[in-house]
């Protein structure tokens, strides 16, 4: 990782950031591999230059940004958000990045384009997870993710290219993934490589895997627990030690009201 | 078959491998401890030691298991005398894995536990799981055998039904990859497998039992 040049978040968040050290060891990233601690033991050698993110579909200007445009296309600023993962634990992230709102502008979405459709890089060379069903926890590669336009668009929605003032490391889903802090972390989908507008609701790897416990929306929400286990508190991951009393009552949209008019009039029992 | 072995185990070494399974069993625990408390165990020692404990205590229930299928084959019935103390290290390790998750996970939300166990079937069989190994914990003296009789066998016949439920227990637990929860339910069924005329006149025991009853 290599230092950054970002406007830093201009006010300061009331909760303690989680410690850059367990943002960095402790992540889901089944490319390489299940377990928390593996995809920093993994992706170490994982080579992110060149890269190449494509931008596509349902506009009339698609356009590719290659690695070192990912950090100069769009001025960089830190957002420091709650991540809620649907395990039950969460974190305080400082991320450095940009709107999503401003990469598809770029783009000139079509009126036609509802969704928006992304990809993670496919290398099983690099990646052992995609290599391997047995390393990879059966899930299918390449991950996929998608959001409704309206949610692509909200101002929340962030794309990120770096963490604590330094470019991700590679576990943490370099060079650039997608944050969306109200729903469960699985939906910010990690080192992407392409991201399409469509027409259609795209499909998305948890829900593939077992539709009835992740939905497509996975916005966070302490009234409807998981089938296997109860989503109305979690657990923050901290500085503490093993006796510090962080398990926290979790907050409707991870506490991000500001998007609940995005599903008004929407069952989110049923939507969920 | 024509192999040949020599070795046989004797009552001189039995201190011997006694002390190694201490010594296999004890040590790993208190260092995952040392350093879940030194927050050197990732990023989230609270899952890792849920893990590490839970995962060892399955695999010192089969090892448990396999003593006896053991000490046949190899016609080494001295060997019988290491299976209680690796069924009271299971325990000892499940001891761990509910006390971490109600002291580090759930962090002494009682009414939580209870909802838990009564609302997600993987928690409830995994403590269903717990009660029997924790009353054969508990009947494991001489003294408890001399005075339950023939009872203390029916009880001990419960470890079969609490392997099934491990098995069920890490099967559930998984959000995705199923083949090593999948590899140890084969192991468990192959050591029930190995009991099948044992576990069959069980089952028709219980069923004539029933029907005696009803008459």
């Amino acid at each position: 990782t290599r230092a950054l040049d970002y406007a830093p978040a201009n006010q300061l968040h009331s909760e303690a950031l989680t410690p850059e050290e367990k943002i960095i060891t402790h992540n889901n990233f089944y490319e390489f591999g299940t377990g928390k601690s593996d995809p920093v033991e993994n992706a170490q050698q994982f080579d992110v230059n060149p890269w190449s993110l494509r931008v596509e579909g349902l506009a009339e200007d698609p356009f590719t940004l290659d690695y070192d445009e990912l950090f100069k296309q769009f001025p960089l600023e830190e957002r420091i958000y709650r991540m809620r993962c649907v395990e039950a634990w969460s974190m305080v992230v400082p991320w450095i990045g940009f709107s999503l709102a401003a990469l598809l502008k770029k783009a000139k979405p079509l009126s036609s384009a509802k969704y928006v459709a992304f990809e993670t890089l496919y290398d099983p060379k690099q990646m052992p997870g995609q290599k391997s069903r047995f390393a990879g926890g059966g899930i299918e590669y390449p991950y996929v993710e998608g959001l409704r336009i309206d949610e692509a668009m909200h101002p929340l929605t962030l794309l990120s290219v770096g963490l604590y003032g330094k470019t991700l490391p590679p576990q943490n889903g370099a060079p650039i993934r997608l944050v969306v802090p109200w729903k469960y972390g699985f939906k910010s989908i990690k080192s992407i490589t392409r991201i399409r507008l469509t027409d259609k609701r795209p499909p998305t790897t948890w829900n593939i895997l077992a539709a009835s416990e992740y939905g497509f929306y996975a916005n966070v929400n302490p009234t409807v627990d998981h089938p296997r286990w109860s989503q109305a508190s979690e657990r923050r991951i901290s500085s503490a030690g093993l006796f510090s009393r962080n398990r926290i009552d979790t907050k409707m949209f991870n506490g991000y009201d500001q998007v609940a008019s995005l599903y008004q009039g929407m069952d989110l029992r049923k939507h969920f | 078959m024509s192999v040949a072995y020599s070795f046989k185990l004797k009552p001189a070494h039995l201190p011997w491998l006694k002390l190694s399974i201490h010594l296999g069993a004890l040590i790993p625990l208190v260092l995952t401890y040392y350093q879940a408390f030194s927050d050197q165990l990732g990023g989230d020692p609270v899952t890792a030691l849920l893990h590490f404990t839970g995962l060892g205590a399955f695999k010192l229930l089969l090892l448990s298991l396999t003593i006896t299928p053991l000490a046949r084959t190899f016609k080494q019935g001295l060997l019988i005398n290491v299976r209680r103390l690796l069924g009271l290290y299971s325990f000892a390790y499940a001891f761990a894995h509910l006390v971490s998750y109600v002291l580090f996970d759930l962090q002494l939300d009682w009414t939580l536990l209870l909802s838990e166990i009564i609302k997600r079937p993987y928690i409830t069989v995994g403590f269903a799981a717990w009660l029997i190994l924790f009353s054969l914990t508990l009947t494991s003296t001489k003294k408890a055998q001399r005075s339950l009789g023939r009872r203390w066998q029916t009880l001990h016949n419960f470890v079969y039904l609490a392997v099934s439920l491990v098995a069920l227990h890490f099967l559930w637990s998984v959000k995705s990859g199923l083949a090593e929860p999948l590899i140890y339910m084969v192991m468990s069924a192959a050591l029930l497998l190995y009991r099948r005329d044992k576990l069959q006149r069980l089952v028709t025991k219980r069923i004539k039992n029933g029907q005696k009853l009803k008459k």
